[in-house]
């Protein structure tokens, strides 16, 4: 379960003000809103890269707001992937559990899972730089699928790939949200992609009096 | 324009063939084995990587910090790195000689009456009571550094680092930061992020910055001789060595070292250009 409680963000010229909302373990929820809004900024805020000014983030009941990003364990996938690219496929994905000093039966065991779920076996041994758009996305999700067991933050995962490799990165997503458990929180301002994924919906919004930037279910 | 800019080319073309013709292989030869000018190659190896290594080793985590952070003093930071650079190389080895020879600020109301060293009686310093960092070093830690090979090493250090810093933050800044904060995410630490995703990253940009250092050290004089002297056999390297053969009417000796450390910065060139390639490839 992911919770905000009226928290505040200083980004740049902006400021996002008391917002809050909550997902539940396991839904699957899409983060809405015009372009600048604030969409990747409350994603960082979440998974610890951005201070929070006030309010309170929970994660699974337990106040995280004050907490590194390493101890909050949440998995996040930035809209450019950031695949490590001095290391192979497999070692993007076991990248978290070796920083956590898992055995190695254990890394292999759990890079081999995550490769069968995302149908990326024939990848493992390659250099990030040689995948394509549809392939790099995967890794990036199995990676991130590797540090966590409780949520995922997607930033625009699958805005830039054709309509094809798009659908079927959708159905993948939502498929793992149905066999793993993990709560996925999605940023997008695709409405197709929203439709096609969401349990529930986040409008990121800026009231037009005062220009102020809520949040509502939609 | 393009008639300009072949001119620039013809004329360094001209100053190498100038330099290659003054001179023969044999004399060439000849001036390569005098004792001295052997020491003088063999400490120029040394110092010029000394100051190389020492540069990548500041120049990486400075690069960094300056690419990656916003703090206040940033600016101010970025351009001190910057002042070796523009600064006349006299003043850069009058300014390291000061720094070693005056007595810190109010250090005076608590020290001892000093003792000149002829050293400091032949640069004409005279000394003021105080704690003087060249003394300390050579009382306390013994390790002097004035008119020594450690001078030669700081006073190609102080330019060379420079050039490596500025290598360094664009290399940082060419590598997405993004990466490590996925690898925060994934359980790192800033320092573990840094050491597991950047730095990896930033290998062939530290390559260059340390091939940059060591090139700008080989070209080094003006400080070496204010702040190391050009004692031969002692803290002669091959820059000095083309001034003091040229001083004693050595025109032949001159030249040869002259031609050597061409072929030392065309040999340096290269490696920056193969790296370069291998970049943007």
């Amino acid at each position: 379960m992911i919770e905000a409680s009226a928290i505040s963000i200083q980004a740049g010229q902006y400021e996002l003000r008391r917002i809050s909302f909550r997902i539940e373990s396991g839904q699957y929820a899409v983060m809405m809103g015009r372009t600048g809004i604030g969409k990747t900024t409350i994603l960082e805020a979440i998974c610890g890269l951005r201070k929070v000014h006030s309010g309170i983030i929970r994660i699974n009941g337990q106040d995280v707001t004050r907490w590194t990003p390493a101890e909050r364990q949440l998995g996040y996938m930035p809209q450019d992937l950031a695949l490590f690219p001095t290391m192979t496929v497999r070692r993007n994905i076991e990248f978290s559990l070796r920083v956590r000093r898992q055995p190695e039966v254990q890394r292999k065991r759990r890079v081999e899972e995550l490769a069968g779920l995302l149908r990326i076996e024939h990848l493992l041994e390659r250099s990030t730089e040689a995948l394509s758009g549809g392939e790099a996305q995967r890794v990036a999700l199995a990676r991130a699928l590797a540090g966590t067991q409780t949520a995922i933050l997607l930033d625009e995962p699958i805005s830039a790939l054709d309509r094809q490799t798009r659908q079927e990165s959708q159905q993948l997503l939502k498929e793992i949200n149905r066999q793993t458990g993990v709560t996925f929180l999605h940023v997008t301002h695709n409405e197709e992609e929203a439709d096609a994924l969401a349990d529930v919906r986040l409008l990121l919004e800026q009231d037009s009096q005062t220009g102020l930037i809520g949040i509502r279910e939609a | 324009m393009g008639g300009l800019s072949s001119c620039f080319v013809l004329l360094i073309l001209l100053l190498l063939i100038a330099d290659l013709s003054f001179t023969s292989t044999d004399e060439f030869l000849t001036a390569l084995r005098k004792p001295e000018i052997q020491s003088a190659f063999r400490l120029t190896l040394g110092t010029c990587t000394a100051a190389a290594v020492l540069s990548v080793w500041v120049a990486t985590p400075l690069g960094y910090l300056l690419s990656r952070f916003r703090f206040p003093g940033r600016r101010l930071i970025d351009t001190l790195v910057d002042i070796p650079v523009i600064l006349p190389p006299l003043v850069l080895g009058l300014s390291l000689l000061i720094l070693f020879h005056q007595p810190f600020p109010f250090s005076g109301l608590f020290a001892d009456a000093p003792v000149q060293t002829a050293a400091e009686k032949a640069a004409g310093l005279q000394q003021k009571p105080g704690w003087i960092l060249d003394d300390w070093l050579r009382k306390t830690v013994g390790f002097p550094v004035t008119y020594r090979w450690p001078a030669v090493v700081l006073a190609q250090f102080a330019v060379a680092c420079a050039f490596a810093v500025r290598t360094m933050k664009v290399t940082f800044d060419q590598i997405n930061p993004r990466a490590e904060d996925v690898a925060r995410t994934l359980g790192c630490s800033r320092g573990e992020a840094f050491l597991q995703v950047a730095l990896p990253q930033a290998s062939r940009g530290m390559i260059a910055a340390g091939t940059i250092a060591w090139a700008r050290a080989l070209g080094e004089f003006g400080p070496i001789l204010v702040f190391a002297g050009a004692t031969r056999f002692r803290t002669e390297v091959l820059s000095t060595t083309v001034f003091l053969e040229l001083s004693v009417g050595q025109l032949d000796a001159a030249v040869a070292v002259s031609l050597l450390m061409v072929a030392m910065a065309v040999f340096v060139l290269l490696i920056l250009r193969w790296l370069g390639a291998d970049l943007s490839s």
